[in-house]
């Protein structure tokens, strides 16, 4: 049993859990509860950013066969329309209102290892049969949509690793505690 | 930290909770929006003035809330609520914090202001920017975000990370705006993070006002002997601050400081790989993956206790034993005073010793004292885990406090795995992981930042 400053128990056998959880009732009273879910650590080569923004499953996949060629994927929510181009609006030719293209594939896979499967579903909103593939159960059609702004939002994403150095400490970050041990 | 010490700590400053439910008012507010309030959300608001009345912000601080419950809500009342909420606030960290230093018989330096030269500023525009975003949050209230006001903060904050001496806002609004982004939209929410929401945009508030209040440093020189590492971390930013025991060179009362290095990242560089962002401070990485001492030479330090990193300032001299300093000089060593506006209950983090305490229910404890473990608070990027707290018996760590509760936050650990003694620090793989499992892992990941540098220097300089 433990007790905390104001002298209230806090600890009673079985009902601690490692990780401090929304059951909790001081939830609302607490600076550092997390919010966002942690994505996992997953292979960027092939498929360099990923996420789910603007209504979209949507990203970035690099070409098998030139280095200076990407393709814009994504993949509407509620709707389902699939998109894929080059980032100079070149249709990709693997679409086909039959067949995904092996690009859409990609962002598929890394999507559910960034986000998790449930979270993808969730927010595309398509129920995935026990035992099934998130990518079979979607209601897949072409519907092209502008890669620009996705392009865009990957060249911002990238100017994070390019923002001009600074010394300064950052005391908000107490608010945002690393964590994600395991083990 | 002793068990009689330990049982100092526990049990509180009773105005603590009463100021509390205050500041739970005041959050309530923001949560249903200043736009739109009820009754219930004036009375508190009310009331949470009405506590700060017999204080220097009484009056204005009653004048503004009595504005904003009448509709007539502006930049300058938010500001001045803004204030009021994080004096009392600052008053709760007061009380915990004298608390602390006396269970552990810490001593601390009075706060003296520096004025110093003005360093570089924020330009008023992107100032500007900010505030009109948190204006509208506050009228919306947290129920009210929706994607369209999320994204509205977009070039606000892009133009922010381009300046260093916005660093501190870049940071906190980009992970207020991506913890939004994350719940919109937020009427759909079960339940709101009201506390932590209203702590940033209060915090958001006071930098949006005239910027950063880090302040002016004075050169030290000396032995930095390292106890731990604390690391920070959200989507677009991560931060390592170090603590330690500095010796001055000119023989001066050793002193407790921190020496932090931060880096703007994306959220799918995680884990170990976070340190490679930070190579731009090999000395730094190298002293704490070899448990090095930190000889510094004209090291700027903040009255806050904070040294402004600067790599060609240290050289990374003998090998040094965190548990040997924190058993030799922790317990004489004086703490740095808290800079007037970072004065949160959150950012008490004040490092301590403890051995010889027994493990239950995620909580350590001595002669029946116990102090729960922040679970929330073991980064993936080092070797300490739950499994490792658990089989421990001495534990260097910070002592924090949220929710009602003090906590316990270990940063290193001695322990006995497989009856074999080990020891492990956070920052031990600041050059690398160097447990197999996780080189290995690391390993078929490939190198996330290595990638997304190389697609940078391809695509954003074509
Ligand atoms: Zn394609």
């Amino acid at each position: 049993m433990a007790v905390d400053i104001i002298g209230r128990v806090i600890a009673t056998g079985d009902r601690r859990a490692w990780v401090l959880d929304e059951d909790d009732d001081a939830w609302e009273r607490r600076s550092t509860v997390r919010v966002v879910p942690p994505v996992q650590a997953r292979k960027l080569a092939k498929v360099p950013f990923v996420e789910l923004a603007d209504g979209r499953l949507q990203g970035v996949v690099s070409s098998g066969s030139d280095a200076a060629r990407v393709y814009v994927s994504s993949i509407t929510a509620g709707t389902h329309g699939n998109s894929c181009s080059t980032n100079n609006n070149r249709p990709c030719g693997g679409l086909t209102d039959l067949y995904l293209c092996k690009h859409l594939d990609a962002l598929v896979t890394e999507g559910i290892r960034q986000y998790g499967q449930e979270r993808v579903a969730r927010y595309l909103r398509v129920e995935v049969g026990e035992g099934k593939d998130l990518i079979d159960c979607l209601n897949s059609h072409k519907d092209p949509a502008p890669a620009a702004a996705v392009f865009s939002r990957f060249l911002r994403h990238l100017a994070y690793l390019e923002v001009p150095e600074s010394t300064e400490p950052v005391p908000e970050l107490h608010w945002f505690p690393a964590a994600g041990a395991v083990g | 930290m002793l068990a009689v010490q330990l049982r100092e700590l526990v049990g509180a400053p009773e105005a603590v909770d009463e100021a509390l439910d205050l500041v739970a008012g005041f959050d309530g507010s923001l949560t249903g929006g200043l736009g739109r309030m009820g009754d219930r959300q004036a009375a508190a608001l009310s009331a949470f003035a009405g506590a700060l009345a017999g204080s220097p912000l009484g009056g204005p601080v009653g004048e503004a809330a009595g504005k904003v419950v009448a509709g007539s809500i502006g930049d300058d009342r938010l500001a001045t609520l803004a204030g009021g909420r994080a004096a009392l606030l600052g008053a709760v960290h007061d009380a915990l914090l004298e608390r602390l230093d006396g269970a552990l018989g810490r001593s601390r330096s009075p706060w003296e202001d520096r004025a110093g030269e003005p360093g570089a500023v924020t330009p008023e525009n992107l100032l500007a920017g900010a505030r009109s975003w948190l204006h509208e949050l506050a009228i919306a209230g947290w129920r009210g975000v929706d994607h369209d006001l999320v994204s509205a903060a977009g070039r606000t904050i892009e133009g922010l990370w381009g300046e260093p001496a916005s660093r501190r806002l870049a940071v906190l609004l980009d992970g207020l705006a991506s913890e939004l982004r994350a719940s919109c939209p937020v009427a759909t929410m079960e339940r709101v993070p009201e506390r932590r929401w209203a702590d940033l945009w209060t915090r958001a508030v006071l930098l949006a006002r005239a910027g950063s209040w880090t302040g002016d440093a004075e050169p030290v020189s000396g032995r930095l002997l390292v106890l731990g590492v604390d690391v920070h971390e959200h989507g677009t930013a991560v931060q390592v601050q170090v603590h330690g025991v500095l010796e001055p060179a000119d023989g001066g009362e050793a002193r407790l400081v921190r020496a932090g290095v931060a880096a703007a990242k994306v959220d799918t560089i995680v884990g170990p790989a976070v340190w490679r962002l930070l190579n731009a401070y090999p000395v730094l990485l190298a002293a704490l993956a070899e448990r090095r001492v930190l000889d510094v030479t004209d090291m700027p330090l903040t009255a806050g206790g904070d040294l402004l990193w600067r790599e060609d300032a240290a050289r990374a001299g003998e090998p040094a034993d965190p548990f040997t300093t924190a058993r030799v000089r922790l317990g004489g060593a004086t703490a740095p005073s808290v800079p007037p506006l970072d004065r949160h209950p959150v950012r008490i983090a004040e490092p301590v010793l403890l051995e010889g305490y027994r493990y239950a229910d995620g909580a350590v404890s001595l002669d029946g004292t116990s102090l729960e473990i922040d679970a929330g608070r073991l980064p993936a990027c080092g070797p300490i885990t739950p499994a490792l707290v658990k089989a421990s018996t001495a534990c260097i760590g910070l002592v924090r406090w949220d929710g009602g509760r003090w906590l316990l936050q270990p940063l290193a650990l001695q322990a006995t795995v497989r009856k074999k003694p080990v020891e492990a620090h956070t920052g031990d793989w600041a050059l690398g992981p160097t447990d197999p499992k996780v080189v290995k892992a690391e390993a078929r990941a490939g190198d996330a930042v290595a990638v997304l540098r190389e697609r940078a220097g391809r695509l954003l300089r074509k």
